[in-house]
């Protein structure tokens, strides 16, 4: 059954690269995510930031797919900082202990800013 | 003749000939040692000497003693026993004078002299000896039981076998003494598992060497021949052949299947296993000489089947041959009350060894091995069926990537009147797709013509979803691991292998079914329960 497509867009707030993400992250994202990661350090920002507010579903795999873009990140001495989860990922993000290594963020300025932690 | 006591075989080996005393002191003396004479414990000389007020003039006794002859043989002219405590110890024997003179009176008081002061210090240089030779035995001995530990320790399993839907549990107390006990768990064909409980006769080393020898044995012929009659007819036949006298090995070996409780097994001679039951204790007897006696022996070969609640204890002699300070037995009868009272396999062991320790009572040396495992099939499965379960939903879905959102979605629905607050609901519907997924790709291998079954049953305390898919060859679950992050952003290992561990987090129980075609996973969520701390 295809579920609600995975894009995502990429923008610039305060020399951040903003990586919008919209869907379903399952397999089927990947490339797309790809892209939108190699967009978003085009201009080698020291910081990224995954909006995942217009996100529906992650999956395993989904999962999955973050941590690779983290390892890559952590490669690259980039931040990676997440903000719009709801509850239920909130809590799967720290059951998976990705939160250890990427800050989790209440709204965009704090995630861009870092200076309000939730 | 026969031997003597150590102690004087010595000092007539290495005394010299006493040389006069008119010697010049600045000659070097001339060691001319007297061949050794021994002498009989029962040899009449002994009693002499021991009663022999100084100095005896071998060439004037009148005995029957083969020793005697053996002194005069010798040239022994003159014997001065040394005597410390009232007991004889050493001789001082002396061939002729040199000056061929007889020994005068002074000689003989100042060999009686010298007698009187040498014996206490060659009692004291014998005992040192015999002291020293002691530590010497008592290191070599605390070495051997080192030796005998580590090699019974380098056989016995390292982690239990997990199997879902059972609980296998074990205990290995190894006397101060190792005995030969030994068991295993041996993996075999098509999920199998065999179960081996043995003893080996005797204790220390040699137990331990022929403990590994079958060990080595059982493992290598266990998964070639699978029925345990035959593997044990093989075992013996080869044991045979390398054991040591007045060895034997005692064991039990069984081959459980998990999926359906059938348990195979055959006894060589070992202690009889007990059952759990729901009727009560039963026996698990089968017929069958112990290994490595004689060649050609044949084993029955009996069934049993255990159901849910059902379990199994295999034990070795070291428990109910224990003894209390009255010499009275635990006994087997104690045992297999003990067995049927328990609720599990592991309280059982538990109780078994409290209830030995409260027997032989306190600060008791454990007088051989005690070996315990327990195979109990858990009862859990069978609680639906004790209450009214209702269904819910049942449906199926295509084995398509994706379709996981279908089984999501219905399961949903089917629970919506059920109360699940929010956050267990989204925990539930994660741990759906996630349980999905894995019958769409790895139960039913993404093949759209295989439907992965789902229901939906509730017994108003718990909600239970299960997801069925066609593969029942893979098996039970594996351990749920958790996955390593670090590792992962590291490079290290692959981002994926997230799902299971998903899944164990997001429900409060996670069981698995496995038959031959199907293979199910149960995700259950309590209905009544106090809010959820993780939610």
């Amino acid at each position: 059954m295809p579920g609600a497509e995975f894009r995502a867009e990429v923008r610039e707030h305060a020399s951040t690269g903003v990586i919008d993400l919209h869907g379903e992250i399952n397999l089927g994202a990947d490339q797309a995510l790809l892209a939108a990661y190699d967009a978003a350090v085009r201009d080698d920002p020291r910081t990224v930031v995954l909006n995942f507010a217009q996100v529906e579903y992650i999956n395993s795999t989904g999962i999955a797919l973050i941590v690779g873009l983290l390892a890559r990140a952590r490669k690259e001495h980039r931040t990676v900082r997440a903000f719009g989860l709801n509850e239920h990922y909130r809590q799967i993000f720290a059951i998976t202990r990705l939160s250890d290594f990427m800050g989790i963020y209440a709204d965009e300025d704090s995630a861009v800013s870092a200076t309000v932690s939730t | 003749m026969t031997t003597i006591p150590s102690n004087l075989r010595r000092v007539l080996r290495r005394e010299p000939r006493v040389r006069p005393t008119t010697e010049p002191v600045a000659a070097p003396p001339e060691r001319v040692e007297a061949p050794p004479v021994e002498i009989a414990p029962n040899d009449p000389l002994i009693a002499y000497f021991s009663g022999a007020t100084g100095a005896v003039d071998i060439g004037a006794l009148q005995l029957d003693s083969p020793a005697l002859e053996g002194l005069r043989e010798a040239g022994i002219k003159l014997v001065v026993p040394l005597v410390s405590q009232g007991e004889l110890i050493g001789l001082l024997n002396l061939g002729p004078r040199r000056s061929e003179q007889e020994y005068s009176a002074d000689d003989r008081k100042l060999l009686n002299d010298l007698a009187g002061h040498a014996a206490p210090a060659v009692r004291v240089a014998q005992l040192v000896r015999e002291q020293e030779a002691e530590v010497r035995q008592r290191e070599r001995i605390e070495q051997e039981l080192r030796v005998a530990q580590l090699i019974q320790q380098q056989f016995l399993p390292q982690e239990l076998p997990q199997l879902a839907g059972w609980q296998v549990a074990a205990y290995y107390g190894p006397a101060r003494e190792v005995g030969g006990d030994f068991y295993d768990f041996i993996k075999l064909p098509d999920d199998q598992i065999g179960i081996v409980v043995g003893d080996v006769t005797d204790k220390g080393v040699p137990a331990a060497l022929v403990m590994a020898t079958t060990h080595s044995i059982l493992r290598a012929e266990a998964p070639r021949l699978l029925a345990p009659s035959e593997v044990l007819t093989r075992v013996n036949n080869l044991l045979v052949e390398e054991m040591p006298a007045h060895m034997f090995v005692t064991c039990l070996y069984a081959v459980l299947d998990p999926a359906s409780g059938r348990l195979r097994y055959a006894n060589a001679g070992h202690n009889v296993p007990y059952v759990s039951t729901e009727g009560g204790v039963t026996e698990l007897r089968a017929t069958g000489m112990p290994l490595g006696l004689l060649p050609e022996m044949t084993y029955e070969e009996k069934e049993a089947t255990l159901a849910p609640g059902d379990t199994v204890l295999l034990h070795s002699d070291g428990l109910a041959e224990a003894h209390n300070p009255e010499r009275e037995m635990f006994g087997f009868p104690r045992v297999a009350s003990l067995t049927g009272e328990a609720s599990d396999g592991e309280v059982l062991i538990d109780r078994l060894l409290k209830e030995l320790q409260e027997f032989t009572g306190p600060g008791v040396e454990q007088e051989d091995d005690i070996t315990l495992v327990t195979i109990g099939r858990r009862a859990a499965r069978a609680a639906p069926k004790e209450k009214a379960e209702r269904q819910l939903a049942t449906f199926e879905v295509a084995s398509e990537p994706g379709n996981e959102r279908l089984a999501i979605d219905q399961v949903a629905e089917a629970v919506a009147g059920l109360g699940l607050a929010g956050q267990r609901l989204e925990r539930l519907k994660t741990a759906v797709g996630e349980a999905t997924m894995n019958a769409i790709e790895h139960g039913n291998g993404n093949r759209p013509e295989l439907p992965v079954e789902v229901t939906v049953v509730t017994d108003d305390t718990d909600l239970t979803v299960r997801i069925t898919d066609q593969g029942g060859d893979r098996g039970a679950l594996p351990d749920v691991e958790t996955p390593d992050l670090e590792a992962k952003l590291a490079g290290l290992q692959t981002p994926r292998g997230w799902g299971l561990f998903l899944i164990q987090n997001m429900v409060d129980r996670l069981e698995t079914a496995v038959n031959e075609h199907h293979h199910t996973i149960e995700l259950v969520m309590h209905l009544k329960e106090e809010p959820d701390a993780r939610s």
